[in-house]
């Protein structure tokens, strides 16, 4: 029983904060002013998620097999290879390091 | 009949590079969860709660012998980043409030990053159609992981889990160096604009600051304040 509340608990709240903005300030332009941070919310919210999903463990900070395979995609990236085949290389870089260990 | 991808909506093909790596990371949680929370609970929760930060931050609680309000309260604080991104897809929404509510619910973490056009703007239309690959991936691995995937092991062993940090650089760089990768050619040159380079680097360091003290999510959410430096014009 608790746990079918903890998960409608979870469901109804993720939905909320998901819809917060939609639904309030949906459909609107707002201020330029606020209209900068926007634009800006995309790169700080997208470079947060790579760094917590490279070099976080729960609640550790981790150098692994994750930083070098990000760092191959990377390389990749930026000499214009396509993403696909980036991804491909982090994917064979990260799972060697993990074999070699 | 051929099949001709290129008609496919935007925000469905590229999300299909998205299918392995978070089917991997279903399995994971179903193996974890299965015998936590019973079967049918596990999955259900990935049915109707569609968030993997927040099962994984609620069942961490729960494997360390917290209680259920404790780890509802983790699951959620994991997903108040949905805030901010929900306020920054907000202008590029059309129509009524209810239909806003209906898209506004399909938003995650790779469909934000998808349906992001830069300058503030959104494809709403992308990141509703990116929902497909990530929900059945998500629900299918979860299943995998309950039925007991111990043949295949640890689904990290493989290396999927980086494909998340490069899928969402591989959107990132275009937008921080136009310049040299996005290879708009008919634009004349702009002068480089350095805030979002700015804003990047200053998200990573409170992210990587955050990390270790606050609870997996919040360091996210923090994160989106470095935006805030586009008050000044």
């Amino acid at each position: 029983m608790k746990t079918w509340l903890l998960i409608l608990v979870l469901a109804v709240g993720t939905v909320l904060m998901k819809t917060l903005g939609p639904v309030l300030a949906g459909g609107r332009q707002p201020p330029a002013q606020l209209t900068r941070v926007i634009a800006l919310m995309a790169p700080a919210l997208i470079s947060a998620l790579i760094v917590a999903s490279t070099f976080t463990q729960g609640q550790r900070l981790v150098i692994d097999a994750r930083a070098a395979g990000l760092a191959a995609g990377a390389i990749a990236l930026w000499f214009r290879v396509p993403a696909v085949l980036a991804m491909l290389i982090a994917v064979i870089v990260c799972a060697l390091l993990r074999w070699a260990a | 009949m051929r099949w001709k991808p290129r008609t496919w909506p935007g925000g469905l093909r590229a999300s299909i590079p998205l299918a392995l790596p978070i089917a991997a990371v279903g399995v994971s949680f179903g193996l974890l969860a299965g015998p936590l929370l019973g079967a049918i609970p596990s999955i259900a929760m990935s049915a109707v709660v569609w968030s993997g930060t927040a099962q994984f931050a609620a069942l961490a609680i729960l494997a360390s012998g917290g209680g259920t309000a404790l780890a509802g309260g983790a699951g959620l604080l994991a997903n108040t980043r949905f805030l901010p991104m929900g306020f920054a897809i907000a202008p590029s929404m059309r129509g009524g409030p209810l239909r806003r509510l209906l898209t506004g619910a399909l938003l995650a973490d790779a469909s934000f990053v998808i349906g992001h056009r830069g300058g503030g703007q959104f494809d709403i239309r992308a990141i509703a159609w990116a929902t497909p690959v990530q929900y059945v991936t998500w629900v299918a691995g979860t299943i995998v992981g309950v039925a007991g995937a111990t043949a295949i092991g640890d689904p990290s062993r493989w290396g999927l889990d980086v494909l998340f940090p490069v899928f969402y650089l591989s959107l990132l760089l275009p937008e921080l160096f136009p310049e040299r990768l996005q290879g708009n050619r008919s634009v004349p040159s702009a002068p480089q604009d350095f805030r979002p380079i700015i804003v990047a680097i200053l998200a990573a360091a409170i992210t990587l600051a955050l990390a270790p003290i606050a609870p997996p999510g919040v360091p996210v959410l923090v994160a989106a304040a470095a935006a805030l430096i586009g008050l000044r014009a």
